[in-house]
Formats: structure tokens, C-alpha cells, sequence
């Protein structure tokens, strides 16, 4: 292999049990931060279907390959938005896809800081979202999947880590 | 006394907004806040006229804030104005490689306003 090539190499990461409370402590964390909000614990989590028409996701590239996915319903978006704007009431279209994608960057970033081993080695893409909820995410890669259901407001928003094996 | 005049470039909208709501509650008495998207526009924006300090975000599309900073710094006019990357890269590298071509520091998202002060505030009083 061409030594320059070589060096980029990461090696992979793998998940273990420590993880989700992780990504349910950076997912908190932001919102605390940046929203002045606490977040709770969905209740009956492992009953519930995974929901909502807003989707922002980020990918994950080099020590851990994947993508850290929030959904929660356009309302709940919109609450968001105006939450981090500080003016819930004047909020325009645009902003609610963007507050979402931004804090679904900073909770993949803060999630990645605490993890040893993907600090410097794990690149974030540059974030997405998708509105609608008739779609299905079908991965090609065989992928473990990480999943924390919270509420906002008493609204479910979940977060989910998709890890390519 | 000259109020600052400073950049802000980040490619959401969102949070060029919430940096410069930070800044206020922070208590920085501002001038003129512009904003730019990328690195490109805001390399325009720096060829319009000078600026006192610029917060810049690192991973945007069209050119992300590694290569403003190296653009910006072959602009001799603003070869001088204090960086500061605000950033979700936690990556040592990114930060040392900003670092090492000019930037003054960095902040990493989430933030609070303090955390925005306690970065800004030695730089603004540099300048006056």
C-alpha cells in the first residue's frame, strides 16, 4: 500500500457498553448548553417506534465509520429552533433544518470527544437533513445500531448511531 | 473608544446568529457584525473592508476554515486580524494546524457565552 495512504489508515473503533450512556450524556450536554434545556428519558423506550418527519444526520468517517442521526416531529423541530434563537415565535422556515442539523454536529462532536481514539480520528461530514417521515433508511453495509430515545418538552426526539461493523 | 468590527463565518445561518447573540450577552460592546456562509465569501467580505476579529467555524462546504485562515493570512491587509476558530472538531490536529498558521484559538461548539468572553474579551482589549 502507498505509505501515504498507509499513515491515514485508522484503526477501527469498536462500540461497547459504555457507549450509549455516552451518546445520551453529549446528546444532553448540548442541549443544557445551548438550549438551556434538560432533557428526559423517554419513557417504555424499547415499546416505542422510532418516529418523526425531521431527520438531521452527520456522518462519521476514518476510526468509526457511520451516521448520528436526531428525528423528532417538525413541531418539535420548530420548538428548537426558536429555543436557540432565543425568539420562539419568529423563527423562519429556513432556520428549523438548519438549528437541527447544527445541533445533531455538536452532539457527534461532543459524543466523538469523549470516546478515546476518535478525537483526532474521526472526520464529521458536513450535516443533512430529510423532512417527511414516509421513508426507510436502508444501509448497505451490515451496521450496529445505538439508539437513546429522549423528550423535549415532553415531545420523544431520538438519537441514533448507526455503526458500520 | 472604537467599537470592534468582526466577521462571522459559519455555514449555518443559525449559528452565525447564536455566536453574535453569545458575544452581546457576553457584554462585548460590538460595531458592525457581518457575516459571511464559507471561506470564500468571507475572503470577499475581508477584501471589502478590515475587520478587528473573526470567529470562524471549520468544517463548511466550498472552503472550510483551514483555508481561509491560509488565505486570509496572504492578504496583506488582513495578515494581523486575530482568528479564532469556533469549532465541533474536537480533533487536536485540526485546532494545532489552525493554530499553526495564525489562529489565536479556538472555541468549541457547544459553547457558552463565558466561554465566548473568556476567548474574545483579551483579544478586544489587545486592540484598544
Amino acid at each position: 500500500m502507498n505509505p501515504v495512504v498507509a499513515s491515514k489508515v485508522q484503526a477501527p473503533v469498536r462500540p461497547d457498553a459504555t457507549w450509549t450512556p455516552l451518546l445520551e450524556i453529549s446528546s444532553k450536554e448540548v442541549f443544557q448548553i445551548m438550549l438551556q434545556t434538560e432533557l428526559s428519558n423517554l419513557p417504555f423506550v424499547g415499546e416505542q417506534r422510532i418516529s418523526g418527519d425531521t431527520t438531521a444526520m452527520v456522518g462519521l468517517a476514518g476510526a468509526l465509520r457511520g451516521v448520528l442521526s436526531i428525528r423528532c416531529n417538525s413541531r418539535t423541530a420548530e420548538r428548537i429552533a426558536g429555543r436557540m434563537l432565543g425568539s420562539e415565535e419568529d423563527v423562519h422556515p429556513s432556520e428549523v433544518p438548519d438549528a437541527l442539523a447544527e445541533i445533531c454536529n455538536m452532539v457527534a462532536g461532543n459524543f466523538k470527544a469523549k470516546i478515546a481514539g476518535l478525537v483526532d480520528n474521526c472526520m464529521l461530514s458536513v450535516p443533512t437533513v430529510i423532512r417527511g417521515d414516509d421513508y426507510e433508511l436502508v444501509t448497505i453495509a451490515d451496521v450496529e445500531l445505538i439508539t437513546v430515545g429522549l423528550t423535549y418538552e415532553e415531545s420523544p426526539i431520538w438519537f441514533c448511531l448507526a455503526i458500520h461493523r | 473608544m472604537k467599537r470592534p468590527r468582526i466577521l462571522i463565518v459559519d455555514d449555518s445561518s443559525v449559528m452565525r446568529k447564536i455566536v453574535e447573540r453569545s458575544l452581546r450577552q457576553a457584554g462585548l460592546d460590538l460595531g458592525e457584525v457581518v457575516e459571511a456562509g464559507n471561506g470564500i465569501e468571507a475572503l470577499t467580505a475581508v477584501r471589502e473592508g478590515v475587520f478587528d476579529l473573526i470567529l470562524s467555524d471549520i468544517n463548511m462546504p466550498a472552503m472550510d476554515g483551514i483555508e481561509f485562515l491560509r488565505e486570509l493570512r496572504t492578504i496583506e491587509e488582513a495578515k494581523g486580524t486575530p482568528v479564532v476558530m469556533v469549532t465541533t472538531e474536537g480533533s487536536e490536529s485540526r485546532v494545532v494546524e489552525a493554530l499553526s498558521i495564525g489562529a489565536k484559538g479556538y472555541i468549541r461548539k457547544p459553547f457558552t457565552p463565558d466561554q465566548i468572553k473568556e476567548r474574545v474579551s483579551p483579544i478586544l482589549e489587545v486592540m484598544r
